[in-house]
């Protein structure tokens, strides 16, 4: 049972995920970014089957709820033509190349030292408490410069934003 | 997985399902009749079947009081022409009013409606993560407001969908902070343990122990549901019908439908969090449930309690005007998230004073 | 007339005596209704719609008909200025044409053959009265328009001057008649 659910999310989710960036049937945005919420929900099912209630939760409430929404609110306020034109960036291809990369670079390492038949630290599973002590305490130093990140880019959209004032 | 779990889970699912439907029904029919009476009118009184005339003296009494409305309601809008405007994006057209009716029906999964009857706990879901996962698709609602508003392909639909998703967004904010000293209090996101904690006496509330929060949550609830005050998205008088305008028939009812549900379920989730759920603090009414009656007594205390606060809801509506646009996002963000905030900073200090 | 806006005090700002103002209100209607049985309708007219036929006030604008003069004669001349003036195009109407029949009043040219209105496209604005020259159509007291077919409700010209009724405004081209005599009689009557 577990295994088929795997499956089946993993499954849509990649669907979903190729849907958002290479539609075959539409250009719109607004069908990219709804396809990024449908992602969003196959991964909460996947944190699902991995007993980590509360991170697939989370993943609906913060990123399906509230950043996509705010995605869709942006691209419905913008010229939708403008954003379907493609256009082939220099920057934006070197970017993304590297970013990739890195990703993977990333996934293959954690892959590689994750030992095959561990079962992960189970006194994490599913317990709210046990997250939270452990990230207020073992990993509070990179809690708090995400935290930071997040301050520096709401100050940033501030100061954007609030220019013409000066 | 075994059978016997599956066969009531999906049992209670049906059973709630079918009773969250009805009362969806009947809360129309209690908004048209407390509206009329408000406004020196009699509301509906006529739909009048060809059974109800066998019903022994109660019959017309109960078409006085319009009992069969919902009825009429409902066998008009199926039978209505579906209409679908030429200038629709018809996916999003489609899909949008099931995405407004599904998440307010989901809410109710994690909802402890009465103790137990028997071995069976009353709950579908027992979610240590429940009220996570209730924000989490509260919070999914917006979709199909949005949407709706985008695949009308007019103005005014439009303007309701943008003014929706923003005020969802912000209220959603404060939603989220004040529940937090509840489950502070509680220490526990379990909402069978947070009714647990209510337990006792009845200042064992959370209204009356955290009222600040209760108030927040209230005020953020009418604005999530799109109830008056906060009905911007569909504004009559401004945007015609809002993100609906375009819709007819069945697809009109389902964002009907929708909005009585996301009442049902909000009101649901105030009763659990602040009033005790299906707790009453006498006659040992806050335990568990040993006897059936008992069990079925549980479960009347929450459909009262939630009727309760259904009618609280239905009566602002005609109570207060709706607000201006930018008073409701003042009122949001530099009123409630502030407060909610505060209480959060308040509550921890004292619990960290009493546990020292 | 500037007002002055008074500073609001605390309770104001958080909405209290709003609040409580607003359910004192609506609880005394609620109370009124539920408990006494008095309703608006019941106060100042009797009773409920159909039981009670609502009478509605002088100068109300329902339904277009068409009226006849004091002698029984169509008055409209066929002119076509409310077919063109009407918003909804709920009007049409037939001319009588070279050879149709002529009017049925004396010194005016023609009448409609045919005057339809869609009372289902009529919007009850009132235009066709004000610009009609010869004061033929009118918008009556009648709100409660009903049928079970489309057709039906399309008016046609018998059943329009049946329900306009007569009309005793001024016969504008008995009038006109009238004049033309009087100055043919010569020499004149006055002085």
């Amino acid at each position: 049972m577990t295994d088929l659910l795997f499956v089946l999310f993993s499954a849509l989710a990649l669907l979903c995920g190729f849907l958002t960036v290479a539609n075959p049937f539409t250009r719109s945005p607004v069908a990219s970014a709804l396809f990024l919420v449908l992602t969003m929900v196959w991964l909460a099912g996947l944190f699902v089957l991995l007993h980590a209630f509360f991170i697939a939760a989370v993943q609906i409430l913060v990123y399906a709820g509230a950043v996509m929404v705010l995605f869709l609110f942006v691209i419905m306020l913008l010229d939708l033509r403008e954003e379907e034109r493609r256009r082939w960036n220099r920057f934006g291809v070197a970017a993304g190349l590297i970013s990739v990369l890195g990703l993977l670079g990333i996934t293959a390492v954690t892959l590689l030292r994750a030992t095959p038949d561990g079962t992960g630290d189970a006194q994490l599973e599913g317990a709210t408490h046990a997250l939270g002590l452990m990230l207020f305490r073992q990993y509070l130093l990179p809690f708090e410069i995400v935290s930071v990140l997040l301050l520096v880019a709401m100050l940033g959209v501030i100061l954007l934003s609030k220019r013409e004032l000066k | 997985m075994d059978w016997q779990f599956l066969a009531f889970s999906l049992a209670k699912i049906l059973v709630v399902f079918a009773v969250v439907m009805t009362m969806v029904a009947y809360a129309v029919l209690v908004e048209r009749k407390v509206s009329a009476f408000i406004q020196d009118r009699v509301g509906p009184n006529r739909a009048n079947p060809f059974f109800a005339r066998y019903i022994p003296y109660l019959g017309m009494k109960l078409v006085r009081w319009g009992i069969f409305q919902p009825m009429a309601d409902a066998l008009k809008a199926i039978l209505k022409e579906d209409y679908t405007p030429a200038h629709v994006r018809k996916v999003y057209f489609w899909i949008a009013p099931a995405l407004a009716m599904v998440p307010a029906l989901l809410t109710l999964a994690v909802i402890p409606f009465g103790s137990q009857l028997g071995a069976q706990k009353m709950v579908i879901a027992d979610l240590d993560v429940g009220v996570l996962y209730t924000f989490g698709i509260v919070s999914l609602g917006v979709y199909g407001i949005v949407l709706a508003g985008y695949a009308a392909n007019s103005k005014y639909p439009f303007l309701g969908g943008i003014r929706s998703s923003a005020q969802m967004i912000s209220y959603e904010i404060a939603m989220g902070l004040s529940v937090i000293p509840v489950f502070l209090l509680v220490g526990s996101l379990n909402l069978s343990d947070v009714i647990g904690a209510q337990s006792g006496s009845l200042l064992a509330w959370h209204v009356f122990k955290q009222p600040v929060a209760f108030f927040v949550f209230l005020v953020a609830a009418f604005a999530e549901t799109n109830r008056l005050p906060f009905d911007l998205p569909e504004a009559e008088t401004e945007l015609v019908g809002g993100y609906h305008t375009e819709y007819s028939s069945m697809k009109f009812a389902l964002f009907f439908l929708g909005e009585y549900a996301a009442m049902i379920s909000v009101s649901a989730m105030m009763v659990t969090l602040f009033f005790g759920g299906w707790t009453l603090p006498f006659l040992g009414l806050d335990q568990p449930a040993q006897s059936l009656w008992v069990g079925l007594l549980h479960i009347l205390i929450f459909f009262l309690k939630l009727c309760v606060l259904l009618v609280g809801i239905i009566w602002v509506r005609w109570m207060l005007p709706r607000f201006r646009y930018d008073q409701l996002m003042d009122l949001g963000w530099r009123r409630f998230i502030p407060v909610a905030l505060a209480n959060i900073v308040v509550t921890a200090g004292v619990l960290a004073m009493m546990h020292r | 007339m500037i007002v002055e806006r008074k500073p609001l005090n605390l309770a104001e700002r958080l909405y209290i005596p709003a609040v409580a103002n607003g359910f004192k209100v609506t609880w005394r209607h609620f109370k009124r209704t539920l408990f006494e049985g008095r309703t608006a309708a019941g106060d100042t007219a009797g009773g409920f719609h159909p039981e009670v036929p609502w009478r509605v006030g002088e100068g109300y604008r329902g339904a277009p008909y068409l009226v006849r003069d004091q002698d029984g004669a169509t008055k409209c001349v066929s002119c076509q200025l409310c077919e063109f003036v009407c918003p909804p195009k709920a009007i049409r109407i037939t001319p009588p044409g070279p050879d149709g029949a002529p009017a049925d009043r004396r010194n005016a040219e023609k009448m409609p053959r045919e005057f339809e209105i869609n009372m289902l496209r009529c919007i009850f604005c009132g235009y066709c009265q004000e610009v009609c020259p010869e004061e033929a159509i009118f918008l009556q007291r009648d709100y409660s328009l009903s049928g079970t077919s489309r057709a039906e409700m399309i008016y046609d010209k018998e059943k329009l001057l049946a329900l306009g009724g007569a009309h005793a405004g001024l016969r504008k081209w008995k009038q006109k008649e009238d004049e033309a005599r009087a100055q043919e009689a010569f020499p004149p009557a006055a002085s």
